[in-house]
């Protein structure tokens, strides 16, 4: 095993401990909103929308997106040191994924807080 | 420092017994959800934005190619959380001998299984 010197927290127990974290937090939201759709049946956009505009909604919402940028960043930065040898290739790739979470994280806002 | 150490293990010549291939999996379905968030917030954004378009994105997640991409979403999202909560049943020190994590890595694969149909008729039904 090599040091991990470029993980975003430079601790792997703070990693395990936000992947745990995030999970949790990902986990109750989407029993959440599948739990709302089904209970909702012939959801329609003005239900929906109205949904939306609580704040707590959007709060836990925002709450459940930080999550997924956090857990994907720390997964897929596990998946590159494990699978992609060439340095070059693998620091493209995190830089890749590091920009795919920053579009993610700022589109995201937008489209909650945007209303 | 030792030489001898072994190095640039070659997995694809590796036979990985069943729990093994369970966590693969759960990696290969995070990745799948990590591109899938593209399709989530731009289903998202859609929604919000005004009748027509929530009508018309709907229609598109529950018909044709579209209905696949949720579907095959869903179960991604279904077959990660069910192997998550293994995870973390496993950090309290849960499924950890031979016989329990075989045990476990069955019941990831019926649990998700099962979600993953009622995915289906979620979506189609």
């Amino acid at each position: 095993m090599g040091v991990s010197i470029t993980n975003f927290s430079r601790s792997g127990l703070s990693d395990w401990l936000i992947q745990r974290f995030t999970a949790v937090v990902m986990a109750l939201y989407t029993v959440f909103i599948v739990g709302y759709i089904l209970s909702t049946p012939g959801l329609d956009y003005s239900q929906w929308k109205e949904f939306f505009e609580c704040t707590g909604v959007r709060i836990f919402t925002l709450l459940a997106l930080i999550s997924v940028v956090a857990h994907a960043w720390i997964g897929m930065w596990i998946i590159s040191t494990d699978y992609i040898k060439p340095a070059v290739l693998r620091f493209a790739f995190q830089a890749t994924c590091f920009l795919t979470m920053f579009v993610f994280l700022v589109w995201g806002i937008d489209i909650i807080w945007g209303l | 420092m030792n030489e001898n150490r072994p190095v640039n293990l070659d997995l694809s010549k590796f036979s990985f017994p069943f729990p093994a291939l369970v966590s693969i999996t759960h990696r290969i379905a995070g990745v799948i959800l990590f591109v899938g968030t593209i399709f989530l917030l731009c289903a998202l954004q859609d929604s919000l934005e005004s009748a027509e378009s929530f009508a018309a994105i709907k229609n598109s997640m529950t018909t044709g190619f579209g209905s696949f991409i949720t579907w095959g979403l869903l179960s991604a999202l279904a077959y990660h959380f069910v192997a998550g909560i293994k995870h973390l049943v496993m950090d309290l020190g849960i499924g950890e001998e031979l016989k329990s994590a075989q045990i476990a890595a069955s019941l990831v694969v019926v649990i998700s299984g099962v979600l993953i149909v009622l995915a289906g008729v979620w979506v189609w039904a």
